[in-house]
């Protein structure tokens, strides 16, 4: 077992540290305060190589661990963890290509977000199916060489912003998960309609909305896999994704471990500094160890899947466990400010509302707990 | 053209330094490196200069091993290839030059960027000697008329501006009492101030090709430098705390006190 970083995994991690700092935070409050898509500063990401960072070497990527990622990712979310939600959104919705994509669908489909700045979104969650995604209903109709997509998808991160869908149907609802099939909408063609923006608690510069659609064709050589592969190529995509996720929450709650540290450091209470209180001290020293172990869990999966493992279980531990953390870790920031962390002048408030997407999306804890209950009883 | 550019490593600021008890140096344990900023901004001239006219930005670095770390930051961001003098004893800034000035009439440069001064030591030397050494023009402090906010800047043009042919090179530096402009025949050395230009990332992509670009290793004893130092630190101190301040009840209180205390106006 080694814990030491590379020297390019410092780098790069450097580099994302000072993005997040220089780039990211700065904008941080007014993005979360308008819900204005920052456009701008993904753009600055695609071009210092911070966004596509899952697209292998191959097709214009560059070739960057899970672990590498994760690097980068803990810092982006460290700066604004609405931004590193629509940064790892491209991701999301390439990955289905790179699991189970065609080696000329990959050459297709993929090379384009490395040669040229462009949003991809994820559409997998509907109306009535988020948890039970083997229960939705948008259909997929052969019809010569097209397939009819019709349905509706609620929550697509990106999705008002995106050049390009991954959008998962059933081509028969009876068959639930056998039926899934994935397929890839690439623009917007006739029949596809973009919701109004959601107006969310947190996370609130990432673009979240809903899709209609309409007898919308895709061409049989945007399928992904199969007829029916659709819930394995989902499934090993949040596999691949759910480390990304969680290392988010290890972003939020050192910043709020961080902003803990200095304020505590200079509010005084009854004659002293009030983190000379062990009340406080105890919350400070219990968020500084459970980021650190999250964080240790995120790292073991991703390690898992750069040695080509499984990392099913591994990566629900992680991504239960660090989104929880994160949760009580900004609660507990916000605590320790008093009555100061409460007012949206300061900085914690916003990484508690930001917190709170990641118990929900990606498999909402209750889920992450199903998949762990579920290997455990194998 | 060629640009020949330094990259020292220096402490970075962000972490704490702390004299050892005895004087004899700074506590190196839990420090973080990082490029000089001062380098940084030369690399990034640099890069400018050679997108605009052509050629290559060639890094140069003296200390241990662990100074590749910030050659190839500065090959991430876009250098071609790195010098690495390996170097681990004392070294003063003659030494330093004299080292320099070998590497410079080995590689040839059209121009040699420096930081003004290292962060660390904030000596402010060894592009001056380095001119001297070699016998070529200088120009120190470079900076530029536009803000670090404007169109030039967020187009990368170079601040550097070379005259017909190449043949020299105009630079805006900053003195005491504003700008002056000074033109210097080429080959030349310039010495980069804070406001010259905003240093671009070491891209992911950048990183990854930093990997396979060749680092050059020569050692003193190669360039026949002799770097016996001339100059000797004898005890270093922490600067004494600073007082608390005072609050004073109006504007004429401050300026009495100022006009009579602290004799300052
Ligand atoms: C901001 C945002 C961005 C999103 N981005 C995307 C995206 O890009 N693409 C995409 O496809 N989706 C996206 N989603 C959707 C997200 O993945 C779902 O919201 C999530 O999976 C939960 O589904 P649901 O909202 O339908 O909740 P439900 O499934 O209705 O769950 C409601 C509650 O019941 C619990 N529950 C459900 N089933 C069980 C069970 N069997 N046992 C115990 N508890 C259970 C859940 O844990 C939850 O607490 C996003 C959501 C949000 C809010
Ligand atoms: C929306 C809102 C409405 C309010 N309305 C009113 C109002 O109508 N009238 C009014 O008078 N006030 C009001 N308040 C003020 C509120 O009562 C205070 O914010 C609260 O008492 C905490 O004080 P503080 O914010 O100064 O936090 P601090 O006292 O600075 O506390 C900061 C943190 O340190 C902890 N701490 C402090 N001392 C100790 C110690 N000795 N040991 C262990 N831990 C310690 C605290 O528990 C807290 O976690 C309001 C506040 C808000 C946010």
């Amino acid at each position: 077992m080694d814990f030491q970083l590379t020297e390019s995994q410092r780098a790069l991690q450097d580099t994302a540290r000072k993005f997040a700092r220089e780039v990211i935070r700065p904008k941080a409050a007014h993005h979360d305060e308008t819900s204005e898509f920052p456009r701008e500063i993904i753009v600055s990401a695609w071009e210092n190589g911070l966004l596509n960072m899952a697209t292998p070497e191959a097709y214009g990527g560059l070739g960057l661990t899970h672990l590498d990622q994760l690097l980068a990712y803990e810092e982006l979310a460290w700066g604004c963890a609405g931004m590193a939600t629509s940064i790892t959104a491209n991701d999301l919705a390439n990955l289905p290509i790179i699991v189970g994509g065609s080696e000329e669908q990959k050459q297709r489909l993929l090379k384009p977000f490395t040669e040229k700045f462009k949003l991809a979104s994820f559409a997998l969650t509907e109306p009535e199916a988020g948890s039970d995604v083997a229960g939705m209903s948008t259909t997929a109709v052969r019809d010569g060489d097209h397939y009819v997509l019709n349905g509706a998808k609620c929550f697509i991160t990106n999705g008002g912003h995106a050049d390009q869908y991954t959008v998962f149907a059933t081509l028969d609802k009876a068959k639930k998960h056998k039926g899934i099939t994935c397929f890839v909408v690439e623009g917007r063609p006739k029949g596809l309609t973009v919701g109004k923006h959601e107006n969310k608690m947190g996370q609130r510069a990432s673009d979240t909305v809903a899709l209609t659609f309409e007898d919308v064709r895709v061409p049989v050589h945007n399928r992904i896999g199969e007829e029916g592969e659709g819930w394995r190529i989902a499934m090993e995509t949040l596999d691949n994704s759910r480390p990304i996720t969680a290392i988010l929450s290890v972003g939020i709650a050192r910043a709020a471990l961080e902003y803990s540290l200095e304020y505590s450091a200079q509010r005084k209470t009854f004659g002293k500094p009030i983190r000379e209180h062990q009340a406080i001290q105890f919350m400070l020293a219990d968020m500084a160890m459970n980021i650190q172990a999250a964080r240790l869990l995120c790292h073991q999966s991703a390690w898992l899947l750069d040695q080509g493992q499984r990392a099913s279980l591994q990566s629900s531990y992680a991504k239960c466990f660090a989104a929880d953390m994160a949760m009580k870790v900004a609660t507990d920031a916000v605590q320790v400010y008093g009555g100061y962390g409460y007012i949206k002048e300061y900085p914690v408030e916003k990484l508690m509302r930001d917190a709170k997407l990641i118990q929900i999306y990606e498999g909402t804890s209750q889920v992450q707990r199903l998949v762990i209950a579920r290997e455990l009883f194998k | 053209m060629k640009i020949l550019v330094t990259a020292k490593r220096v402490e970075d600021p962000e972490s704490k330094i702390k004299v050892k008890p005895d004087g004899s140096g700074i506590v190196q344990e839990g420090l973080k490196y990082k490029i000089n900023p001062f380098d940084e901004i030369g690399v990034e001239e640099g890069l400018r200069l050679v997108a605009k006219h052509g050629g290559e930005v060639v890094v140069v670095s003296i200390g241990g091993k662990e100074v590749q770390e910030q050659l190839r930051h500065a090959l991430a961001m876009g250098a071609t290839r790195a010098v690495w003098v390996n170097h681990t004893g004392p070294l003063d800034q003659m030494g330093v030059a004299g080292l320099l000035q070998k590497v410079a009439e080995k590689e040839k440069p059209d121009l040699v960027i420096l930081g003004k001064q290292a962060i660390d030591d904030d000596q402010n030397q060894v592009g001056q000697y380095l001119a001297e050494f070699l016998g070529w023009g200088q120009a120190t402090f470079a900076s530029k008329v536009e803000s670090l906010e404007s169109e030039q800047e967020k187009n990368k043009v170079p601040a550097l501006q070379m005259g017909a042919d190449n043949k020299s090179v105009r630079v805006v530096r900053e003195v005491d009492n504003g700008l002056a402009t000074l033109e210097c025949a080429l080959p030349a050395v310039v010495t980069t101030d804070l406001r010259l230009n905003l240093p671009r990332y070491a891209s992911l992509p950048g990183i990854m090709k930093a990997k396979s670009k060749p680092i050059e290793e020569l050692t003193p004893a190669k360039l026949s430098v002799d770097v016996t130092p001339k100059v000797q630190v004898l005890k270093m101190a922490s600067p004494p705390p600073r007082k608390a301040g005072i609050k004073v009840p109006d504007v004429a209180t401050l300026v009495d006190k100022l006009r009579n205390e602290a004799k300052v106006v």
